[in-house]
């Protein structure tokens, strides 16, 4: 089954998220378009302020709708969300796509049971009786591999492990067999051996449901384990997108470039600096013109006629792989070849 | 929560030992002679003598202490003035009756006007905030913000007369306000009542607007209403469920504390509508001089103040499961 | 002072904080065992890296050893001197040598104070008045961690989160320490971000001469960082080696299992050994007898819970690789992975 004979299941097109604030107007997401396949995971990497969860949390209507404006498309098999009722979001929220958020601890209510917090979603969207959700409930926490689940279904946040509370955020998020779930940095907080732990999980469910997921990290670690292709995002916009293993292994944006040279590997040479981005990442306030990234990019003047200033470098995606970078091939070759020999000496 | 009640109760025993034992030191130990002093204003020779005996004057200060303390659980003889049964808080040379009666006499007035405001600025502060906290930045929310702030800053004395004259003398709109036991006529207890209630309200309604928008705003931004949004709960359920189980926790801190400041009388509400409650009670104390009677005002305003906290503390924890009473 | 004694020296080192609870009458009822007796040693100018899971210990040490906290038992030598219970008269020459740094760049910075106050602060309380004075310190100290040197007079939040963070190693430096204990300097950071700190603290150690205890959860970092890595878990050091060995040649079976967690940011043609470790880590309050991570190890023996492993050099180890095991691991058996499906009850 190749993926150009299907349907996307989620197609994000020319998505613009601006918030207005007292300093001005933030352009938290510039103009970003992406699809994702049923049963697929789409890792999105970027760092603080690169508009990655903003992108998620638009896409399930979260946003503050006074103080925010959403332009563009963002279509979830074959139905438009982009200025959908209330009414309809709340239909789709934890029934045909759901979240789950970095700190477990801090995103599950304190003053309700897990087992309430995970039955009442079932029960929102099936109609289902209390005690049918607190089996439902039951039964989820013995998938996601909670120890003594009819016991400790009535327990409190607060008495659980962090690795545990975060699979009960998942099964709280996969209670209704939801069709796309978006992962917000689940792991960031946990320890490697229980972020270990919760890749699994999440890869076996995905198997076992056929979910698509949207990974979001700013670990290209994680996005190496899970993803199936990998949007690099940066101020807002997407700046490289493709294949996980093309991406990893032939990066193609000076900024990927960058965040690989900027994480020390577990067998890469020890006595060498690393190789760091400069400066540090924009304001979305008042973002660099053209290429967001020109100012801390080290090509600049490798550029004919200044263009990263003035031109935004357009993502042109060919078979799912694609780059914004006014490099030519022949350069970024170059150039790439140039820093794998630094790295590797 | 056995464990805490005992743990606590037996803390506030201890807290009022110190706290009556503190004032009674400071009453007793002034220079002049205290059974001068309590025998009144018009005092015979014969009956400071009879005074002096029963307040065991000649005693050591502690000795005395421990006979008032003993009072309190069998009661005391005042040779000359009658029989104080227990439990016993003193005795008032100036009314000539036990202290407790007096007190127990006034404290219906005192409660009615507690519980009746605070019914009235619960529902307007709570309900005003709720408004604010969710039309936050719009022309509701400042609307109530700048209200709430000219409404804090207004003072009983003033909002009162004003509330008198317009409301009762010049449109009669209101009655008159007076005590009438409502065990005697609820209708009457409720009319002469509710211009102190209104007054009363409407300063602490402000307090409690503030409050409730600031919880709330924060409790709004916190994760797990976040959460609740994106298992897609509707805004009502999320906001009273989630957002104002947040918020309630403080609240209902605060509001256990001004409840137990209430019960012991409010000194200028009263005088301002001349009800005769705790609060009248003590202004009278201090000016007739009479000791005993103020001392045990004290303890039981004290308290009103030591259980409320208690109660708060149980509250808390019935309310967010993350506090654990042991 | 012979060049052989170790600039820091800790052994036996033990911090447990009680717990209260009890009825009627409130008492110790327990102690978490936070750090339960530590054996390192930090040479000049070397670098230790502290690794382990959250709960293991690390930042406790770090605070110990600079002596935020008192220890219950145990002995810090710094430079031949016991620090273990000295006061703040006995510790006022050691504090300008040893510092600190801290996770949190907008936390640990006072907002109201200048740049300029906050690095000239620990010359101040010091009574340390450099030639030039301090202004002209405090500019050498903004070039050297790479900020501009006019910039003294803004305040913290006029900076970046890599910025304030240098602030923060600017404070560090500003008294020519001997020794700084980073604690999570990094991990608050962007990844962009984090390299260039790392960097920094590099040149910083080097051209400096400074010796580091590194405390980060990190393995890929401590591994760039440090010379000698010391691995925890629940209150105890299970492995220390020379940085090469222990990555190389992990011989613990949870440090194994710790760096094939670790994801990295390559694409395999083979995949990575996996060992995949099961429940969570046991209260610190209770932990297991014997050896503490028996409850999660494959390994595990009747042996291991009644007897503790010491920290000894394993046969096999290289001189200065320590691990503390019943069964180290050797690298050719490549152990069973578990399934992450069924995790015991944890606490």
């Amino acid at each position: 089954m190749t993926s150009t004979d299907q349907q996307p299941f989620l197609s994000i097109k020319d998505l613009k998220v601006h918030f207005s604030t007292e300093d001005g107007t933030v352009k938290a997401v510039d103009g970003l378009s992406f699809d994702l396949m049923r049963g697929k995971t789409l890792g999105i990497v970027g760092e603080s302020g690169s508009g990655k969860s903003v992108t998620n949390l638009t896409i399930l209507g979260l946003h503050n709708p006074d103080s925010t404006t959403v332009e563009g498309s963002i279509e979830l098999d074959g139905e438009e969300l982009n200025g959908a009722s209330d009414k309809t979001l709340e239909k789709l929220r934890g029934n045909k796509m759901s979240m789950i958020f970095q700190d477990a601890l801090a995103s599950l209510s304190p003053y309700h049971t897990i087992g309430t917090q995970i039955g009442e979603v079932y029960r929102k969207h099936t109609g289902a009786s209390k005690k049918v959700a607190r089996a439902r409930a039951i039964e989820m926490l013995t998938r996601v591999g909670i120890p003594q689940p009819d016991v400790r279904v009535d327990d409190y946040p607060h008495q659980f492990s962090g690795g545990m509370r975060q699979r009960a955020m998942i099964a709280m998020a996969l209670v209704c067999d939801p069709e796309l779930l978006i992962a917000d940095e689940p792991t960031t907080a946990l320890d490697v051996t229980v972020q270990a732990q919760i890749m699994d999980l999440l890869k076996d469910l995905q198997k076992e449901f056929g979910t698509a997921i949207i990974f979001i990290t700013h670990d290209l670690g994680v996005i190496a384990d899970i993803a199936d292709d990998v949007l690099v995002m940066y101020g807002g916009r997407c700046v490289e997108r493709g294949p996980k293993e093309e991406v990893l292994r032939t990066p193609q944006h000076p900024y990927t470039w960058g965040l690989l040279g900027s994480m020390p590997s577990l067998d890469g040479p020890v006595d060498v600096p690393l190789n760091p981005i400069p400066g540090s990442p924009p304001s979305l306030l008042n973002p660099p013109s053209g290429c967001r990234f020109h100012p801390r990019c080290a090509f600049v003047e490798k550029v004919e006629g200044g263009r990263c200033s003035t031109e935004r470098p357009l993502l042109e995606i060919v078979d799912g792989r694609g780059k914004a970078c006014h490099l030519t091939d022949d350069q970024r070759r170059e150039f790439f070849a140039d820093l794998a020999a630094s790295k590797a000496h | 929560m056995l464990r805490f009640l005992v743990r606590r109760f037996i803390g506030a025993a201890i807290t009022l030992l110190i706290i009556s034992a503190i004032t009674f030191m400071l009453f007793y130990a002034v220079p002049r002679d205290p059974a001068r002093i309590a025998c009144g204003k018009v005092c015979t020779p014969e009956t400071l003598e009879v005074i002096r005996h029963n307040m065991g004057i000649s005693d050591p200060l502690p000795v005395q202490y421990w006979h008032w303390l003993e009072a309190i659980f069998v009661g005391r003889d005042y040779s000359g003035f009658g029989h104080c049964d227990a439990p016993c808080l003193g005795y008032s040379f100036v009314n000539r009756e036990p202290v407790l009666a007096t007190v127990w006499d006034r404290f219906p007035t005192t409660a009615s006007l507690a519980i009746g405001s605070s019914v009235v600025f619960l529902i307007f502060g709570i309900g005003t905030g709720m408004l604010a906290a969710v039309k936050q930045g719009k022309a509701l929310d400042k609307i109530a913000s700048s209200g709430s702030l000219i409404a804090s800053s207004m003072q009983i004395y003033f909002v009162g007369p004003v509330a008198l004259y317009f409301l009762v003398y010049q449109t009669h709109l209101l009655d008159q306000p007076s005590y009438t036991p409502f065990s005697e006529n609820p209708g009457a207890w409720f009319n002469g009542l509710l211009v102190p209630w209104l007054v009363l309200a409407l300063i602490w309604t402000a307090n409690y607007t503030r409050m409730t928008r600031s919880q709330l705003v924060e409790s709004l931004t916190e994760d797990y209403v976040r959460t609740a949004r994106a298992k897609g709960l509707s805004r009502r359920n999320v906001f009273f469920r989630f957002a104002w189980r947040g918020a309630m926790g403080p609240i209902v801190t605060i509001f256990g504390l001004d409840m137990g400041v209430l019960l012991g009388g409010a000194m200028i509400t009263e005088k301002t509508f001349s009800l005769q409650g705790l609060g009248m009670l003590s202004v009278k104390s201090v000016f007739s001089n009479d000791l005993p009677m103020l001392l045990g005002v004290m303890v039981i305003t004290a308290a009103f103040v030591v259980f409320s906290n208690i109660i708060v503390d149980a509250c808390y924890a019935l309310i967010d499961p993350r506090i654990r009473l042991a | 002072m012979s060049n052989t004694s170790p600039l820091l020296d800790v052994s036996g080192l033990t911090k447990h904080f009680p717990i209260k609870g009890g009825f009627p009458i409130r008492r110790t009822v327990g102690h978490v065992q936070a750090v339960d007796g530590l054996d390192f040693q930090v040479s000049e100018g070397e670098s230790l890296g502290l690794v382990g899971e959250s709960g293991c210990g690390k930042s406790t040490t770090g605070r110990l050893i600079t002596r935020l906290l008192e220890p219950t038992g145990g002995k810090v030598t710094y430079r031949g001197q016991d620090i273990t219970h000295a006061d703040r008269r006995g510790l006022a020459p050691i504090r300008s040598e040893i510092q600190m740094i801290f996770q949190d760049p907008y936390a640990s910075l006072n907002p109201r104070h200048t740049v300029g106050k906050i690095i000239a602060g620990p010359m101040e309380i010091n009574g340390i008045n450099p030639p030039g004075g301090h202004e002209k310190r405090v500019r050498e100290l903004l070039e050297i961690v790479g900020l501009n040197p006019e910039h003294f007079n803004r305040f913290p939040h006029e900076f970046s989160g890599g910025q304030r963070q240098r602030i923060g190693v600017a404070r560090a430096l500003a008294l020519n320490p001997k020794l700084i204990v980073a604690d999570e300097p990094v991990s608050a950071l962007d990844v962009s971000i984090q390299a260039q700190v790392v960097n920094l603290l590099q040149e910083v150690q080097k051209e400096l001469g400074i010796a580091f205890v590194f405390i980060a959860h990190d393995l890929a970092i401590v591994r760039h960082f440090s010379q000698r890595v010391a691995v925890m878990y629940l209150g105890k050091i299970v492995e220390i080696a020379d940085r090469d060995d222990l990555y190389d040649n992990p011989r613990h079976p949870y440090t194994r299992a710790l760096l094939s967690a670790v994801p990295e940011a390559t694409v395999d043609e083979v995949p990575r050994e996996r060992i995949r470790l099961v429940g969570d880590v046991p209260s610190p309050i209770n932990p297991p007898s014997g050896c503490r991570f028996r409850t999660r190890c494959w390994k595990a023996t009747e042996k291991c819970a009644t007897e503790a492993p010491p920290l000894v050099q394993a046969s096999g180890n290289k001189p200065g690789h320590l691990t503390a095991c019943h069964y180290p691991e050797t690298t050719d058996i490549i152990p069973a992975p578990r399934l992450s499906k069924d995790p015991e009850p944890a606490v």
